[in-house]
């Protein structure tokens, strides 16, 4: 499958996404993220140690991507759109590093062949951020993603609505990306 | 944690239900645009001639000046909030109202006498071109940069301060049908400063608080 064939998969997952499918949404995420890493993996190589770990600015981007996600224009191609999201993640990853920023990072995700996940996959810098969130937010996250709890679920446990739950959720993930912000001044 | 578990926290987030950001930013031009009439409208007014000035292509023409300002700065804006959408016409676009003014002083310096040069260009409003476009900026200032912080730029300085211009060019489509300078050479000379300065205060708070 060439790049543009890939980007119209993305592109027809990303609109079911918005449309409020789930599955097409996780499908997009799993989709994309092999992309993601070979670009992270070429920036960290350059970088040499000290570059940090792929796995967390793949992860920083998902997160970014998922906070922005309406801002992608439905009428454009997505590629652009992706390669602008994770650039500019990657030079906040490059300032929390405490390097220069004039570093040329270009827009790779078009040539690219995709990384699949390997054993390296966990990330330290969404735990160290998680760790800065107040606990109940800490405890949502962690339910949903570690444990794969629904929102049900969380709600039956932690005593709240479901309702409640879910307002709950979106903050912490939008408190979890503010954490990473303040951590790249 | 790993990749696929947080893809999972994601995934669990409820569906987006932001608006589209075009709709975002037109919703915040329109309410800026509304604060900075209320106050013009309220506490500043058209100039004592105004059915006379409507008549008169110099004043008309000031309002060539500030939309195209307005315009073109709000469709830069728009597009600087949207990851890899090209930025480059737009940016040319801006560069309309500055060409129009610059022939428009040159046809003045061409069809009238050095002598009417200075009091053209020195005016008899230019305090209050400095205090009124600011100050009518501020209300659209504050509406754009809360839209664009819904949108994702990725140079928050610079889209603050486009942000900055085209609250300018609203402020300054309001202030025109005040002021009763119409003199290119005046128009030239002050508004860009009055405008200068609300584009450093976009830069200042766009480059801290559009960061994402």
């Amino acid at each position: 499958m060439d790049f543009a064939e890939r980007e119209e998969e993305w592109a027809l997952l990303m609109r079911g996404a918005i449309a409020g499918d789930g599955a097409a949404y996780h499908r997009f995420l799993i989709a994309v993220a092999p992309y993601l890493r070979a670009t992270a993996r070429r920036q960290c190589v350059r970088l040499g140690r000290g570059g940090g770990d792929p796995e967390d600015i793949v992860q920083e981007v998902l997160l970014a991507i998922h906070l922005k996600r309406h801002t992608w224009d439905q009428g454009r191609a997505i590629g652009p759109w992706l390669a602008a999201i994770t650039r500019n993640k990657a030079i906040d990853m490059l300032r929390r590093r405490g390097r220069q920023t004039e570093v040329p990072i270009e827009n790779f995700i078009e040539q690219l062949p995709a990384e699949p996940v390997s054993a390296g996959e966990e990330a330290g810098d969404v735990d160290r951020m998680l760790a800065m969130l107040n606990p109940r937010q800490r405890d949502i996250i962690r339910s949903v993603s570690v444990n794969g709890d629904s929102i049900r679920e969380v709600a039956d446990r932690l005593e709240m609505s479901e309702g409640a739950v879910r307002v709950a959720l979106h903050r912490a993930l939008k408190a979890l990306a503010a954490r990473y912000r303040s951590d790249a001044k | 944690m790993r990749t696929e578990e947080l893809i999972n926290a994601l995934v669990t987030d409820e569906p987006s239900t932001r608006k589209r950001f075009d709709l975002v930013l037109a919703f915040a031009v329109a309410l800026g645009a509304l604060v900075a009439g209320s106050l013009f409208f309220l506490a500043i007014g058209f100039r004592p001639d105004i059915d006379e000035a409507v008549k008169s292509a110099p004043f008309l023409f000031k309002f060539v000046i500030t939309l195209s300002l307005a315009t073109s700065a709000i469709g830069l804006c728009s597009r600087l909030a949207r990851p890899g959408v090209p930025t480059k016409e737009w940016g040319y676009a801006l560069a309309i109202p500055a060409i129009l003014l610059a022939l428009a002083v040159f046809a003045e310096l061409m069809l009238t006498p050095s002598s009417s040069w200075k009091p053209s260009l020195i005016g008899s409003n230019s305090r209050f071109c400095l205090t009124l476009i600011p100050l009518l900026a501020v209300g659209p200032l504050a509406c754009l940069l809360l839209a664009l912080r819904q949108g994702a730029p990725t140079r928050p300085g610079l889209s603050g301060a486009v942000a900055g211009l085209a609250a300018s060019g609203i402020a300054a489509t309001f202030y025109a049908a005040n002021c009763t300078d119409d003199a290119p050479l005046f128009v030239a000379t002050w508004y860009p400063l009055a405008i200068a300065m609300m584009v450093v205060v976009g830069y200042a708070i766009g480059s801290i608080s559009l960061r994402w």
